[in-house]
């Protein structure tokens, strides 16, 4: 048994590192996504307010997997072919983004307004209010939620399976369909998504502190 | 005291402003000359927060206009009132300081930080200069000590003191104070007056709004009593606060406050 799952490893660890590019990626876009828009959606004209609050509300209220299946399945109908990794990377960027969305919109507004009256006083432009007072405030309140997300990501990561990508889940159930050794593979991936995702929140851990306003 | 022959620092002239059906300023009309200190009180309600805040434009006004050195605050014609750039208004505001009742001190920086702040990104001074002046500021503050301490390890006092320091480092031409003490225990009040009290004496002009009546017969030149959104009475503290008075509203105030203060 031990002899086949170490045959398979170097598989394993193929489907490992997809699962950590696709994270990766829907992590970072959704973040540069989401900031944008929550920042749209807090600061911008009426009409970016509404489209981004429609997407936002829109995106939240679908499952990730029929999101995914209707980006893989549903628009080529609209003549939008992707391959199924980058239709998967797509959905799962979407659903991501409408959370930091949130995330961000939550984290600004909790500062007080007093904050950009201070500022405004001593004459800062609007630029630089957010940049130098709002966004290190705000910046500290969006970190828990969003690296707990990101945790989110890497689970969830493991739907991208279902459109036939060999990821880590799908590595461990080809080696399982081969060994029939089903509990020794899903413990080891178990192990694998845990440990990646313990050390995420031992990081964030100690971001938060890194970025709390009273010292120790 | 501002006349018709010395152009006044601060020109507020017939402002008017509603929220929504309620008109919290009725035709307010009010010069403070250089190195004046001008105290307004009246009820709550009455309109002295407010027109504070329009003097640097954190609240927009409907009529009227406000100057400051002859220039139109919040807007680029009284007339058109159509409102200036953001920029320019960023401009506007650093030549008037004001100092919160909350404080609002930036949490994320230290006290030589809040006030380092306006110096190196309104000012353009290097963080050097910068700290320099604020080092200074704290001195005068009596807080030198305390210059790379965070807000939330400062006493509510100390908060304040730092709060005027960042306002006054930016050598604004005029200092608001809204308020400054009314969020401080007793007896942390008197460590922030005596800071105010020192800047008058350097002619510092300064509008303030304040519920500590001593602190203004004692420390203004002039008082400003506001009722219902409009200028109820103005001048000399002894007259202002005279208890022989015969505006009725100033009387009610006072008697009011004399009853609930000592």
């Amino acid at each position: 048994m031990l002899s086949q799952i170490l045959y398979a490893l170097p598989f394993l660890a193929k489907g490992f590192a997809i699962t950590l590019w696709v994270s990766l990626l829907v992590v970072v876009l959704s973040l540069i996504a989401g900031v944008l828009l929550g920042v749209g959606l807090v600061y911008g004209p009426a009409p970016l307010r509404w489209a981004v609050r429609i997407f936002s509300d829109t995106i939240r209220g679908i499952p990730i997997l029929v999101l995914m299946f209707f980006v893989y399945y549903g628009l080529p109908a609209a003549g939008l072919h992707l391959q199924s990794f980058w239709a998967a990377v797509l959905a799962l960027t979407l659903f991501k983004t409408a959370q930091v969305v949130e995330y961000v919109r939550g984290a600004v507004a909790s500062i007080p307004k007093g904050q950009s009256e201070a500022a405004m006083a001593i004459g800062l432009t609007f630029r630089q209010r957010l940049t130098s007072v709002i966004f290190p405030q705000a910046f500290r309140r969006f970190l828990p939620p969003w690296i707990n997300g990101v945790t989110d990501a890497v689970k969830g990561s493991a739907l991208v399976s279902l459109l036939g990508i060999t990821d880590l889940m799908q590595a461990i159930n080809q080696v399982i369909g081969r060994t029939y050794e089903a509990m020794p593979l899903y413990i080891l991936g178990a192990l694998i998504y845990f440990s990646v995702n313990y050390a995420l929140s031992y990081a964030s851990r100690r971001l938060e502190r890194r970025f709390a306003f009273i010292r120790d | 005291m501002a006349t018709s022959s010395t152009p006044a620092l601060l020109d507020i002239a017939e402002v008017s402003k509603s929220f929504g059906q309620v008109a919290v300023l009725r035709s307010v009309s009010l010069q403070v000359a250089k190195g004046e200190v001008v105290t307004i009180i009246g009820p709550s309600g009455s309109g002295k927060t407010t027109l504070l805040r329009c003097v640097n434009f954190l609240e927009s006004y409907d009529g009227g206009s406000i100057r400051i050195d002859g220039k139109e605050v919040g807007y680029r014609d009284a007339g058109t009132r159509q409102r200036r750039s953001e920029r320019d208004l960023a401009a506007m505001r650093a030549e008037t300081g004001m100092v919160f009742q909350s404080f609002n001190l930036f949490p994320h920086l230290t006290a030589a930080g809040n006030i380092m702040l306006g110096l190196t990104k309104v000012r353009g001074k290097s963080s050097a200069e910068a700290r320099a002046i604020a080092e200074h500021w704290l001195g005068r503050v009596g807080l030198a000590h305390k210059a790379d301490s965070l807000p939330a390890e400062l006493s509510g006092g100390q908060q304040q003191r730092v709060g005027i320091a960042r306002a006054v480092a930016m050598e604004p031409k005029i200092l608001l104070l809204d308020e400054i003490t009314s969020a401080l225990d007793p007896e942390l009040v008197g460590e922030v007056l005596a800071v105010v009290r020192s800047l008058a004496e350097d002619g510092m002009t300064m509008v303030m709004v304040t519920h500590e009546m001593a602190f203004a017969r004692d420390a203004s030149t002039r008082i400003v009593f506001m009722a219902d959104g409009g200028v109820s009475a103005v001048g000399p503290p002894k007259e202002v606060l005279a208890a022989e008075t015969t505006n009725e509203r100033l009387r009610t105030f006072l008697a009011r406050f004399r009853a609930s203060h000592f």
